[in-house]
């Protein structure tokens, strides 16, 4: 295969192999979640479920709880990482005209200017997340082969994005069918990893939202 | 049945449902419950981490109930759970777990955690892995009648003895009522000045109320092993008996677990709604103050705070209705910092208080609720539920402090106004 | 005695000075990227090169590779040196026709065994034993591999013979194919482009007649010195992609200020070419100089990959579609998986023994 071929596999048959693999993958885990189902609370209800669900769904983003310094630490550079990644994903304009391509509609891209401190910023959030990871004894005893395995993933397509931007390392083909390779191999990972979060986490929300709702807990 | 590893691992597996395969399925080991839980803070040790408890049931998960896990267990790739592990765990679940739940508020992705410690102790019991005092006091509960092995006798020697010192009568057993008053197994041994407390105010707000000789004990202590075959039946007794006396409510005494017992698990546990309702002392006793029915004078002008039970808050929704009382008798009331649904536990919740080996774990872990009391600075606790009042007089005697407890019931009780 | 068949000779029997000629050498130097002091030494070798017999042979092609030779900029080295090399067979350029022109080719090859160059243009159809391109009653993959075993290099010209081109897009019916991939033991140096630019040919030309060997070449076998970067690399609209600014249509604010053609489906960031540098028509200017994106036409598959206009970003085949289908398969899969479960769940559920104090009791 030269290098032409190989970007073209990675624009064609590899994404869609990809996409192929994180939809079915997601559908099959959103689904079989909800169709595991529970049982019917039989308790009379104080409040309603599907208020509280809906609200907790977004409002559990922005709660605080009293924090130690390490608690602190994680929320601002994990908010940090999600919200550079997000821009840097959805506002970069090749980005954004993937995405037209593909949904058949875009919206106006921010200046790369922001899309390159978005940049640096989530991939030193990245690192110091690594970095605390493996030294906060709580993280750390979390931590098996799965959680490093996936941040190497989600950084792959930053540091390689980077790269290609700047036209750093191999000539623009190679670096363009890496940074594509690494972005399918992050879609595949997802629904077999927390990474299934990126969803599941609204429907774990509404759970506990739910649940708290129910009783007429005002969470 | 004999308890036993598979019991156990097919108990918790009958439990794994919709929401707790999304909880597990969204966590990202981010670390932040433990910051929410009083036995990680005050100890700093990891192990203490709330979703760390649960990790033989979230291998259970992973192996049984995704794609992935089936796959890799099928190979032998993964690690199955043993009773080593389980063994290990017994004191992270129980010991080291208020369920407070102040964990699932605390999760960025939503879990709720605590609602999943409550469904793996149902496995660590049948497994053979909960502690011998819960045991003991769900025993005690079942066959004599209460955890502390409290019999009606003694109850009946209490009503007595109020029934003098209020020169009113007590009704039991009376077809009919309205409502039927219980209490908790510590109210009756250590805090029974609940008795005459409610019977004035009751006789006060014409409360149409009484007693039942086969029901009259709230303490679940089957809900605090997480047997929810013990706990139905402990609770079973309660439904006979309101449903015996045809009463149309319930009162649930000041426990918190007794709350969560009676008015969220119980129509789950025996499987059928209620034909009556349940209402908390404190509901009740808000109700009637917003009808004018509970007329107060004089206003305690000691300087006091409110400790908010976690299963009446964070886990039970009674939040404002303590205020509106305390307020109508207390001139000097002050909130502890993180008042209402994201208080501390007082330590002793979800049967710890009942764990003997886990006392010195408990007391680093009241720490917690010590440093709340020292930045207030007020020479009262209120609260209602007697399970808190008595860790909280623990923890107060442990640490050489000079605060008094006391329950809401009864500080209302002494500024109930005469009557006209 | 000097040799009358010098490059020397020749020039001034057509009244060419030494000092265009030295001209000409320094600008080979410049565009094969050679150091400038290398332009005497070209200059003597050219000198005393002789006239090499050359072979052109053209399969599935359409004459544009031979039209942008000729059509350059004229009258020019790059034409000259044409007449510098004994071309002995090109059946468009050739004044003999029929059985006298195939005799020609026939005698080159006999009287030059081993030291002629074979430039070939377009590509060679395989399916079918050749049958769907013939020239004087034979398949071209006939001709080539007769043409080739006396052959001292081979220079395809044209991205169909370097990379099979057009005729070789999808479906390809005729089993089109490059020179590479039927020539196995020769030196073969890939020209590509649709078309090669002019003084490429006649750089490397020049190249081989001064060292006598083939420049050093890219992994796909293209000549480093004008393929050694791509026309994004070199391109004068490159600061606005830095910035961020694209031409979101051809007639835009953004493509009136001359703004990056990225998202118009510009395929030069991919594109290995001297285009930018070199330019057409005797520097008159390049694709992108007239509003239009690179279509990388000198890199492989440059057909199929996917529609011109669409940008490098975006995917080359339906990802909509192919999501759709793997919703579905999720789906069917949750329902079916699931219900495995539930009924796993409900036999525990069934089998359920109820826990009794005697159970607790120590």
């Amino acid at each position: 295969m030269n290098p032409q071929e190989l970007l073209l596999w990675v624009r064609g048959t590899g994404l869609q192999l990809a996409t192929a693999v994180c939809v079915l993958g997601m559908t099959y885990r959103l689904l079989h979640l909800a169709l595991l189902g529970r049982k019917k609370n039989l308790a009379e209800a104080r409040g309603s479920e599907w208020g509280p669900g809906l609200r907790t769904m977004w409002r559990r983003s922005f709660v605080l709880p009293e924090l130690s310094a390490r608690g602190k630490f994680t929320v601002v550079a994990g908010y940090t990482f999600h919200f550079g990644f997000f821009i840097t994903l959805l506002f970069l304009s090749q980005h954004i005209a993937m995405l037209r391509a593909v949904l058949g509609f875009g919206w106006p891209a921010l200046p790369h200017s922001a899309i390159e401190i978005a940049a640096i910023l989530t991939l030193a959030a990245m690192i110091a997340l690594l970095v605390h990871r493996y030294m906060d004894p709580v993280k750390r005893m979390l931590s098996g082969f799965e959680d490093y395995l996936t941040w190497l993933l989600t950084f792959l397509p930053l540091l390689s994005g980077f790269m290609l931007l700047h036209g750093i390392g191999p000539a623009y083909t190679q670096m363009l069918t890496l940074h594509l390779l690494s972005v399918e191999l992050l879609l595949i990972a997802i629904p077999f990893t927390k990474l299934a979060h990126m969803l599941t986490t609204f429907s774990a929300r509404w759970y506990n939202g739910a649940f708290a709702g129910y009783k007429g807990v005002k969470a | 049945m004999t308890t036993s590893l598979q019991g156990g691992i097919n108990r918790m597996m009958e439990q794994i449902d919709g929401p707790i395969a999304t909880f597990f399925s969204s966590c990202v080991h981010c670390g932040l419950c433990a910051d929410a839980c009083l036995f990680y803070t005050e100890t700093q040790n990891p192990k203490y981490t709330p979703i760390h408890k649960l990790e033989p049931m979230r291998r259970l998960w992973q192996q049984e109930f995704t794609f992935w896990g089936k796959l890799m267990s099928r190979l032998g790739l993964s690690k199955p759970v043993t009773d080593a592990e389980l063994a290990a765990w017994e004191p992270l679940v129980y010991d080291s777990c208020t369920m407070c739940g102040r964990c699932s508020l605390a999760c960025p992705v939503g879990n709720d955690i605590v609602y999943m410690v409550r469904k793996m102790r149902e496995g660590m019991v049948v497994s053979g892995h909960a502690p011998d005092d819960i045991k003991g006091a769900t025993q005690r509960a079942i066959e004599l009648g209460g955890p502390m092995g409290i019999t009606f006798a003694t109850l009946q020697a209490h009503i007595k003895h109020a029934e003098k010192e209020t020169g009113l009568t007590i009704p039991v057993d009376q077809i009919g009522a309205d409502y039927m008053m219980v209490l908790s197994s510590a109210e009756i041994a250590d805090f029974s000045e609940i008795i005459p407390a409610v019977t004035r105010i009751f006789d006060h707000a014409k409360v149409s109320w009484t007693f039942a000789s086969d029901g009259f004990e709230g303490t679940n202590s089957g809900m605090q092993l997480g047997s929810s075959d013990l706990a139905a039946e402990l609770v079973g007794r309660l439904v006979k008996a309101a449903e015996r006396l045809k009463v149309k409510y319930v009162i649930s005494p000041e426990c918190g677990h007794a709350y969560t017992a009676l008015r969220w698990e119980g129509p789950n546990l025996i499987g059928r709604p209620y034909p009556f309702k349940v209402v908390h002392i404190i509901e009740l006793l808000d109700e009637l103050r917003a009808a004018g029915r509970l007329r107060t004078e004089g206003m305690d002008d000691t300087r006091l705070t409110f400790h908010d039970p976690c299963q009446m808050v964070r886990r039970g929704g009674v939040v404002e209705q303590p205020r509106k009382l305390l307020k109508q008798v207390a001139s000097n009331f002050v909130e502890m910092p993180n008042p209402g649904v994201q208080n501390w536990c007082c330590g002793g919740g979800g049967g710890v208080s009942a764990i003997e080996r886990a006392e010195p774990l408990r007391q680093v872990a009241f720490k917690r609720k010590k440093s709340q009391l020292d930045a207030i600075n007020v020479n009262t606790i209120v609260t209602s539920c007697s399970n808190c009042r008595n860790v909280l007089q623990d923890g107060l005697e442990h640490y050489h402090m000079p605060q008094q407890v006391v329950g809401l019931t009864e500080l209302i009780a002494e500024h109930l106004a005469e009557k006209k | 005695m000097k040799d009358h068949d010098t490059l020397e000779h020749r020039l001034t029997q057509q009244g060419i000075s030494r000092r265009s000629f030295l001209k000409f050498c320094t600008a080979m130097a410049s565009l094969m990227a050679l150091p400038p002091g290398t332009a005497p030494a070209i200059a003597a070798a050219l000198a005393q090169a002789k006239r090499p017999s050359v072979i052109w042979l053209s399969f599935q092609e359409c004459t544009g590779c031979t039209e942008s030779l000729t059509r350059s900029h004229s009258p020019t080295l790059e034409s000259l040196i044409f007449d510098m090399i004994s071309l002995d067979y090109h059946h468009t350029l050739q004044a003999a026709s029929g059985f006298a022109a195939e005799k020609s080719r026939e005698d080159a090859m006999k009287d030059f065994y081993g030291k002629y160059l074979l430039l070939v243009d377009g590509s060679i159809p395989t399916k079918d034993n050749g049958i769907y391109s013939t020239i004087a009653g034979r398949t071209n993959l006939d001709l080539l591999q007769e043409a080739a075993k006396g052959a001292a290099a081979i220079v395809a010209v044209g991205s169909c013979a370097a990379f099979g081109g057009l005729p070789m897009a999808k479906p390809n019916p005729t089993g089109a194919a490059p020179v590479s991939d039927l020539i196995k033991d020769k030196p073969i140096i890939n020209i590509s482009g649709c078309p090669p630019i002019p003084s490429v040919i006649t750089g490397v030309l020049a190249h081989y007649l001064t060292f006598g060997e083939l420049p050093a070449l890219d992994e796909l076998g293209r000549p480093k010195a004008f393929y050694g970067e791509t026309i994004h690399d070199r391109c004068y609209r490159r600061p606005f992609y830095d910035q961020g600014k694209f031409a979101k249509t051809f007639d835009d604010e953004g493509a009136r200020n001359g703004w990056c053609l990225y998202e118009l489906g510009c395929k030069g960031p991919t594109t290995h070419n001297a285009c930018a540098t070199t330019k057409w028509n005797g520097g008159a200017g390049f694709p992108i100089e007239a509003g239009h994106g690179c279509l990388g036409c000198s890199e492989p598959n440059f057909w199929d990959a996917g529609s011109f206009y669409t940008p490098l970003a975006a995917p080359t085949s339906n990802i909509g579609a192919i999501a759709g289908a793997a919703a579905l398969a999720g789906a069917a899969a949750a329902v079916a998986l699931s219900a495995a479960d539930r009924a796993k769940k409900k036999s525990l559920q069934q089998t359920h023994e109820k826990l009794t104090v005697k159970d607790i009791s120590n």
